[in-house]
């Protein structure tokens, strides 16, 4: 007995063959790393150090291949490309982000937020009138959209359960939630010229373009909150003699609410960055207009956009508040973001973290 | 028993429960409206612009002619982003499901969740300005080396390609393709997984014997939602190419560019007027047909497969 159990470690060496040292691929990946970092301070270039020092990486394989096998090589190689490929999903990320706030936050003063653009010639004025609009269009485009998604998942999760109408329903607002949003704004743009004649330019026809994209991501986060609310809460409820309605309403929509809040607010993130529908509908202009059913409406996006397509002379300041706009959309963005993983951390029921 | 059976009355419909289920009823049909008031509307305004003659339109152009470089410039467009997209979309996911130590496979999903959010205005801002002039040496090596394939000829000096419009669009679709592959990815079957490294698979053999087999339909429909949203996307190639008539070239990376029809209404609408407009109406017509049915397709396999649900 004793023999057998002094001598395990040698019988298993035996059987496994030969293997790489463990410290062996993180060595190899901190030569890359002080590689990549040495000649890009010895003036590579960013581009040509990160290439050297992923061919650092792969040597792992290689090494891998001299003693472990051709399988476990094939295993390593692997796992080296499936680890650059996630390296390389975040490159565009960090440089955007970058970027962004580097050139944006030059750009961020009191003027800029709270000047519009009218009779504004080279620098200074602001996206005030932008802010404005992008608040009104998105707000009455939430206002469309969320009633009737939510009584949409209400249909489809509490009365048409699994027949064909909720059975199409389901299917169309799949499809529907692929809609290029360039055909949602000329969606738009086709319906109003039907009744205004042509050439119309809206802010409410920005907000039923926005509709069209949003609804059907409301209609799909709030039916996944609404299957999870546990049935033993419905019986409860109709076991006490409760109507349909006042039991959707007041136990089903409460228990629900936290996962109903945050799909709301990222289907609202989704579509306050969209800019081709308004550009088609609403258009823009260098004023600040409140009015949604009258004239053209400046919105972020689009202020961002005609900021550096026509930026006019000299182009520069022109194309510093194009940055700044963008800076500004994507802190909105990232704040919805935020506070819709937070709802959903905070107030969700216990049970579904 | 008959007395009880004669006694128990049908349940009062209350006026609530009424309005209640007619309102949730109306709602969805509601949505099934405005789908198809978005094709119907568009035939209405597009149709016209179908059958306008040469002279009436700005491109002095019948209706194909003139939307078939288009069409050709959205297909190749999105293509190209989906090659580019797809193997880096299948890594990620399997990073982030079962190479990933499983509490950063969690934080690692929401980076590149937050991809997503990036509002396509700033990809377009990023395309031109960072994207486009640090791909000029690029297109430069590639012409220098692989002139004979004809994708690769005379190169742009300023980098503002086709091919740069593709990589944006490949960073844009990511995302969703990410998310889909890797919801997948960690509903294989445990029990699989472990059969395949009991039988002394490597990892890597593992997800070839266990995970792909699994994931291959839900792979394709990830794909194919990818391909829609690189076929509708507008802003980024816009601005990147920012040509106004597009040309069927196969040099991916010279100085005039094929455009895609979405880009191309984009940058055109502002100056059109009557039936140049209805043209435009026209050609987004053909978009959303194009994308309809790419959507209707991924959707139709994803359903067949019932099992798989959860992701959207």
């Amino acid at each position: 007995m004793t023999t057998t159990l002094s001598r395990p470690v040698d019988v298993f060496d035996e059987l496994r063959g030969a293997q790489l040292p463990s410290w062996g691929p993180r060595a190899v990946f901190g030569l890359a790393v002080v590689v990549g970092v040495g000649t890009y301070f010895l003036g590579l270039g960013v581009f040509r150090s990160v290439v050297l020092a992923w061919f650092i990486c792969l040597s792992v394989p290689l090494w891998s291949l001299a003693i472990e096998g051709k399988r476990k090589a094939t295993d390593r190689l692997v796992t080296t490309l499936v680890t650059s490929a996630f390296g390389l999903a975040l490159l565009p990320l960090i440089s955007i982000l970058w970027i962004v706030i580097s050139k944006g936050s030059k750009v961020l003063s009191t003027e800029f937020f709270t000047y519009s653009m009218r009779n504004v010639v080279g620098p200074g004025g602001g996206i005030y009138h932008a802010l404005i609009g992008t608040l009104l269009i998105t707000g009455a485009a939430s206002v469309m959209s969320i009633p009737i998604g939510l009584f949409t998942s209400i249909y489809l999760v509490e009365y048409g359960q699994q027949n064909r109408l909720a059975r199409w329903i389901r299917f169309l607002v799949d499809v529907m939630t692929g809609i290029p949003s360039i055909v949602a704004g000329l969606f738009a743009y086709a319906l109003f010229a039907l009744i205004f004649g042509d050439g119309i330019r809206l802010g409410i026809g920005g907000s039923v373009a926005l509709s069209v994209l949003m609804i059907p991501v409301v209609v799909r986060s709030c039916e996944e909150m609404l299957k999870l609310v546990p049935n033993e809460l419905r019986e409860a409820s109709y076991a006490l003699g409760v109507p349909k309605w006042r039991t959707v309403a007041k136990v089903v929509l409460p228990t629900a609410l936290a996962g109903i809040v945050t799909g709301i607010t990222l289907a609202i993130a989704r579509v306050i960055g969209e800019t081709a529908p308004l550009l088609i509908i609403a258009g823009t202009t260098d004023s600040v207009n409140m009015d949604l059913f009258k004239d053209r409406m400046a919105t972020l996006p689009v202020f961002a956009y005609s900021s550096i397509s026509s930026p006019g002379f000299p182009p520069g300041p022109s194309i510093d508040r194009a940055w700044g706009a963008a800076l500004v959309l994507l802190i909105i963005v990232m704040l919805l973001n935020l506070i819709a993983r937070l709802v959903s951390y905070f107030f969700s029921p216990k049970g579904e973290r | 028993m008959s007395t009880t059976q004669a006694t128990r009355k049908a349940p009062p419909v209350r006026p609530g429960d009424r309005v209640f289920a007619g309102l949730s009823t109306g709602a969805g049909i509601l949505i099934l409206v405005i789908l198809a008031g978005v094709g119907i509307f568009l035939t209405a305004k597009g149709i016209p612009g179908i059958l306008a003659k040469p002279d009436e339109v700005k491109s002095g152009q019948h209706f194909l002619p003139w939307v078939w470089p288009l069409v050709y410039g959205t297909l190749i467009a999105a293509t190209i982003a989906l090659l580019i997209a797809v193997p880096v979309a299948i890594g990620v996911a399997l990073f982030i499901s079962h190479y990933a130590p499983r509490r950063l496979g969690q934080i690692f999903g929401y980076l590149i969740d937050l991809l997503a959010a990036v509002p396509s205005v700033v990809y377009g801002l990023w395309g031109i300005q960072f994207l486009a002039p640090h791909m000029v040496p690029f297109y430069a090596w590639l012409n220098k080396h692989l002139s004979f394939i004809p994708f690769f000829g005379e190169p742009s000096a300023t980098g503002r390609t086709i091919l740069t419009a593709c990589i944006v669009l490949a960073v844009m679709i990511l995302p969703i393709m990410t998310a889909i592959c890797r919801e997948i990815f960690l509903q294989t079957p445990r029990l699989h997984e472990e059969a395949a490294l009991a039988l002394g698979a490597t990892k890597w053999e593992m997800a070839r014997l266990a995970i792909f087999p699994y994931a291959r339909s839900g792979i394709v429909s990830a794909a194919m939602l990818g391909l829609g949203r690189a076929l509708g996307e507008t802003l980024a190639v816009a601005m990147v190419l920012s040509v106004t008539a597009g040309e069927v070239t196969a040099n991916l990376i010279g100085s005039s560019n094929p455009s895609t029809i979405a880009a191309n209404i984009a940058l055109n609408f502002k100056e059109s007027t009557g039936l140049s407009v209805n043209a435009l109406i026209a050609s987004g017509l053909v978009l959303f047909i194009i994308t309809f049915l790419v959507n209707f397709a991924a959707r139709a396999l994803v359903e067949r497969r019932s099992e798989f649900s959860g992701a959207n």
